[in-house]
This record gives structure tokens, sequence and C-alpha cells, in this order.
């Protein structure tokens, strides 16, 4: 393992003691897997970045420790989390309510971060809203988790009960004259509602389409008043950000992003799961080191860094830092942090058209090359792995990763859907020519080829 | 039919967590959903009474959302991911042992009601996979041949 935080530095009297806070996000989890209580989460610092921030800070100077920090957000995009809140009016003059809302929608396939911290740490996710909404002023939040995470609701909702019996949540928190309150909202399902205009929409029961932008949600967001939205992750960094300052969390990482970040392994490897890392760790050491390595008889072929919207990056290309700046340079994104591994086994093709079915299945139909186009690039992809493709169509398709590239659709989720299959027209070249000229799939046995290709996917309700 | 009265007490917990009772419309439905297990036409009219909403406006939330059902389902939902993880981890062999032990096509119901089984996309559970859920419960990985046990607990 590489060097790493925190910074070194001797305890300063008057400073916060920082000894041990390598891992702030999953300090406070238990080793038998349960979900950190309130005395759990307490004992390990927990709740001092919020007493911190109500007994010294005012509103804009947590705003500026965050910003500071050069904390992004981990919901995908990057986005500076103290930017966006320094947008939020502030002050006597400023509209009420204001909102803070969590984005924990986490339906991308290959994205399991957002599940880890709900299931281990709940506390740290209503610490970091607290913060977050002292800092923009705000009257109530929402934490909007999508359909399916029971489990993680259930703990949320406990953790909840325990925060507000603790004086942490509802009126005049701590003592001070700051009132918040904090609901939690399961959705009705569907992908989109990740896509955070989306989400407000679905928050007030619309119809969850993405909304048009401008205005900014931090202008007229849930319920047209200022609102904030981040992902799970990004409120789970805040607290000891503020607790233990920007310079602290600065040095946490190994590349210049600053902090820790909450990877991930899936696919054929010894140990999959999740691990808070620093930021700018390796692809190649969080598979070889923290997942073990591969499982014996299957080969790394490439990676899927960060859900099925992030472009596949080669195995030959595993050594770069997974940061958002170093991403950039093997022609991917981070996205989410945590990777999905192709193997040797695999067929890349079925692996890409299954992605572009998620996508096809899940657009929400607003906009004409979204609605069209992905349902005929899923179209031509199966063709291919059913041994019907033409090397025409790898044009066709090429076409419509340019078709459907960045600004040319409502929203982010074509664009997203285009990355996977840029990449594989890129890097699995041979693998789709090898389909076209023999007529069937290599990767499945002879006599079974049609049989075992992918299924188109059924409807999602009965 | 109309809404009971513990129903109606439980859809009176939710109104103030939103500023109007239409805002509430998604997790009304879901909660009614929970009672009722599908949402008939009267459930959709029972709704629209309390939330002072049309029929037509309740049907277009629950027909763009994937958790809410306008068709009888079974005692249990399995869920089965059919996303790209899973997929390289089995999810084709898996399907297979689901549908052959319950006897029926994904999307359909055992002629007893006690399952249905429905696609779901990627469960956050990519880790674990390939992965299910049987009502709350996640599984996962469900080794070959493990689908057996787990059913069983699901009377
Ligand atoms: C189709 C689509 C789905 C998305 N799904 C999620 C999601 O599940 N969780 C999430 O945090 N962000 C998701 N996003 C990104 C959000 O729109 C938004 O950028 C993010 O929640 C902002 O939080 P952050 O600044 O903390 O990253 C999605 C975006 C798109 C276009
Ligand atoms: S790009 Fe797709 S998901 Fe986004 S608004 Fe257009 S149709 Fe909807
Ligand atoms: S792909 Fe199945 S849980 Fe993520």
């Amino acid at each position: 393992m590489s060097a790493r935080g925190p910074n070194g530095s001797a305890h300063r009297p008057g400073a916060p003691d920082t000894t041990g806070w390598e891992r702030p996000m999953s300090r406070a989890m238990r080793a038998d897997g349960a979900p950190a209580t309130l005395e759990d989460y307490v004992a390990a610092g927990g709740y001092e970045g919020l007493r911190r921030a109500l007994g010294e800070l005012k509103p804009e100077d947590v705003t500026k420790a965050v910003k500071d920090s050069g904390l992004r957000g981990r919901g995908g995009a990057g986005y500076s989390t103290g930017g966006k809140w320094s947008t939020m009016p502030l002050g006597p003059d400023a509209p009420h309510p204001k909102y803070v809302v969590c984005n924990g929608d986490e339906m991308e396939p290959g994205s399991f971060k957002d599940r880890y911290l709900l299931s281990r740490n709940p506390h740290l996710l209503i610490e970091g809203m607290l913060v977050a909404a002292y800092a923009v002023q705000a009257d109530a939040g929402y934490i909007f988790l999508r359909a399916q995470y029971d489990e993680p609701y259930a703990n949320v909702e406990r953790a909840l009960a325990e925060a507000a019996a603790a004086g942490y949540l509802g009126e005049h928190i701590l003592g001070t004259d700051w009132s918040f309150e904090l609901f939690l909202h399961e959705s009705v399902g569907r992908y989109i509602c990740g896509e955070a205009s989306a989400m407000l929409n679905a928050l007030e029961s619309q119809r969850p389409n993405p909304r048009a932008r401008p205005p900014h949600m931090t202008g007229a967001g849930l319920y047209a008043r200022p609102t904030v939205v981040n992902n799970v992750e990004t409120f789970c960094a805040v607290p000891s950000i503020v607790r233990n300052g920007a310079d602290w969390w600065k040095g946490l990482s190994i590349t210049a992003e600053g902090g820790t970040k909450i990877y991930g392994v899936a696919g054929r490897v010894q140990r999959p799961g999740c691990v808070e890392l620093p930021m700018g760790t390796s692809m190649r050491e969080l598979i070889e080191v923290h997942a073990g390595g591969m499982q014996p008889g299957f080969e790394l072929r490439a990676v899927s860094p960060g859900g099925a919207s992030t472009a596949f990056v080669p195995a030959g290309q595993i050594d770069v830092p997974m940061d958002f700046t170093a991403m950039a340079t093997v022609q991917s994104r981070m996205g989410t942090g945590t990777m999905v591994l192709l193997d040797d086994h695999t067929c890349p093709i079925g692996m890409t058209l299954n992605m572009l079915q998620f996508f096809a299945q899940e657009s929400c139909g607003w906009c004409t090359p979204c609605r069209e186009g992905l349902q005929w690039t899923a179209h031509l992809l199966h063709g291919i792995e059913e041994g019907r493709g033409t090397l025409e169509d790898l044009d066709l398709l090429a076409e419509h990763v340019w078709f459907m590239g960045a600004d040319k659709t409502f929203c982010d989720l074509a664009p997203g859907a285009m990355q996977p299959l840029e990449a594989a027209l890129r890097l699995f070249r041979d693998d789709f020519v090898a389909h076209i000229d023999s007529g069937r799939c290599p990767y499945a046995p002879e006599e079974t080829a049609a049989a075992e290709a992918a299924p188109a996917p059924a409807g999602e309700t009965p | 039919m109309s809404l009971t009265d513990e129903e109606r007490r439980e859809l009176e917990e939710l109104l103030p967590h939103y500023p109007d009772r239409r805002a509430a419309a998604d997790s009304a439905l879901r909660a009614l959903q929970r009672r009722r297990r599908w949402l008939s036409d009267e459930s959709l009219a029972d709704l629209g009474e309390f939330l002072g909403m049309s029929v037509a406006e309740l049907d277009s939330l629950a027909t763009f959302a994937n958790m809410l059902f306008r068709q009888p389902v079974g005692r249990h939902v399995v869920l089965l991911c059919d996303s790209f993880a899973c997929w390289s981890l089995g999810y084709d062999g898996l399907r297979a042992e689901v549908e052959a032990r319950l006897g029926v096509a994904t999307g359909g119901t055992t002629p007893d009601g006690r399952f249905t089984l429905l696609p779901i996309v990627c469960l956050g559970a990519c880790d674990r996979g390939p992965a299910m859920m049987v009502d709350a419960d996640l599984h996962g990985p469900v080794a070959p041949g493990g689908v057996g046990a787990i059913l069983e607990d699901y009377a």
C-alpha cells in the first residue's frame, strides 16, 4: 500500500486530534457488519462535526471549509460540493423553506457504494446532511432511497429515531435556535429518478422526467424552493472535513484531489466488496490487493470503473489512479468508483448489450434521440451477439455514439449509455468482427450458441 | 371498496412529510400496495378520493414506476437482478433454476398464488452477484442449486 495521510502532523493544542482518522467514513463501522448504533457512532467521534459547526462556525464558514477541502460530488459527475452550496441564497432576505436532499437512488448497474454506507453507518449520512443543512440554512430535508433498499431503509429509519431522541434533529438542535426536519422517502422505482431534477419531480409525486435547466436547483428546486442535492457518499464525507479541517482532508489522498473514497470491486475476484481508501488508489491495487486478485482460471480483460455509464478501461491500463482527473487520461470516468470486471470467459459484446438494454429500458421517453436511439442500438447489438450482424452495423453504432453524445439530449442518461458502447467499439473490435464473421457468439458453447444469447429484457411490471 | 380505518390512519401519518396531499401520492400508492399487495382500479379510486386526485393522474404515476403493480401479484415477489455484473456472474443459470423451481417464466405468478417472479435492474449488490430479492430480503451470491433452500422460507 502506498503512503497515505493523515498529514503526519503532530497534535497541536486546540486542533482536533485526528489520530486514527485515516478512514473517516468507515471509522464507526462495526466489525460484525451490523449497522453502527448511535452509541458506536458517537464513540468514534460522531456528531463532533455537527457540534463544531453549530458551536464555532458561521454557516458560510462551513461552506468555505467544504469548498477549501476540494470535495467533489460522489454521485458521478464530480461537481464541487462547496461550490454548489455557495450558490444557495443565504441571509435574512433568502426565501424559505430551503431544502437539502440526499440522492440515494443508486440504480445504475455497477454502483454499490451507497448501500454499503447506508447499511453500515447510517448516522454518518444524517450528520452530513445536518451539517449541509446548517451551512445553507435549510429548513427540511429528504433522504430519497431507491425501492428495494429495504434493509438500508430500516437502518436509516432507526438512526433517525435515535438522532431525534438525542436532540440532533428537530427543534432547537443542540440547544441552538436552528431547527431542521429530515424525512425518509422511498422511491417507487425507475433509474431516471436518480437524475437530480427528475428526483425532485419524483419527490413531489410528479411524473419523474428531468427538468429543464436553468433554473438551477439551488435557485428553484424542490417545490421551486432553493435546494441542494448531493449523493449519499458526498454527505458522508462532510462531517470529518468540518471536524478536522480542509487541510487535513486534502492530506488523506494519494493524488491532488484530496480525501478518501469508497471504492468497490465486483466480478471474478477472490474478495468482492467495498473499501474506503485514499483518493487516487490505483485500479490494480484495488483488484490485486484489496479484492484478493482474480479467481483461479479467470483473467482480467477490462474494467467498468464506476457504473454502466463509464467507459471500459482495458486490463493494460489499470495502473491509473482512480480519481476524477486521472481517469480521463484513459478515456473514461471514475463515476461511482465501484468497478465491475470483465473477465476472459465473458463476452464483451454480451456485456455491452446488457448495459444498452438497461439504458433502453430505463429511458424516460421524454426526448426522441434517447427514446428511439437507445432501442435501436440495443437492437443492433442484439443482432451482432446472435450472429446476425454486419460490418455496416458497426458504423451505424458509431454514428449513434455521436448522435447521442454530450449535450444532444435532454439529460445525461443517453450520453452516459454511449460511453460503454464507444469504448466497446474501440477496445473490442476483434470480438465484434469475430461475431460477424463466424455468425455466432464465440463465447457461447457451440451447440447452444443461439439459446445462450442474452434474452431481450422483459417488462419490469407484471 | 373504500379505505379501511387502519389504511386511512397510515396514510394520514404520511401527510405531514409533504407540503400538500398531492405530493404524498407516490408514498401513498406504495403504502396502500403494501397492504393490498397490488393496486386495482378500486384502490386508485380510493386513493384519488383521499388525496383529491383523479384516477388517471394516479395511474400515470403507477404505470411509470416499476415497483407499483397494476396487476395481481403473488404473496411473495421474487426480483431477479438481470444487470451486467450479475449477468457475468451466473444470471442465466440462476434464472433457469428459479423458473424451473417455480414452474413459471419470468413475469409469471405460480398457480397457487405464492410467488411472482420479476426481473429487476441492478440491486446495488454487484459484489454479491448473482443477486436476487424475495420480498424485502436480499440474497446473494446465490450458488447454483441454492434456490430451493431460499424459497422454502416463504410460505
Ligand atoms: C440518468 C442519471 C441517473 C443518476 N443517478 C444518480 C444516483 O442514483 N445517485 C446519485 O447520487 N446521482 C445520480 N445521478 C447524478 C445526479 O443527477 C446528480 O448529479 C448528483 O446526485 C449530485 O450529487 P453530487 O454532487 O453529490 O455528486 C444521475 C444522473 C443521471 C443523468
Ligand atoms: S435523455 Fe433519455 S432519460 Fe434523459 S430526458 Fe431524454 S429520454 Fe429522458
Ligand atoms: S448487477 Fe446485479 S446487483 Fe448490480
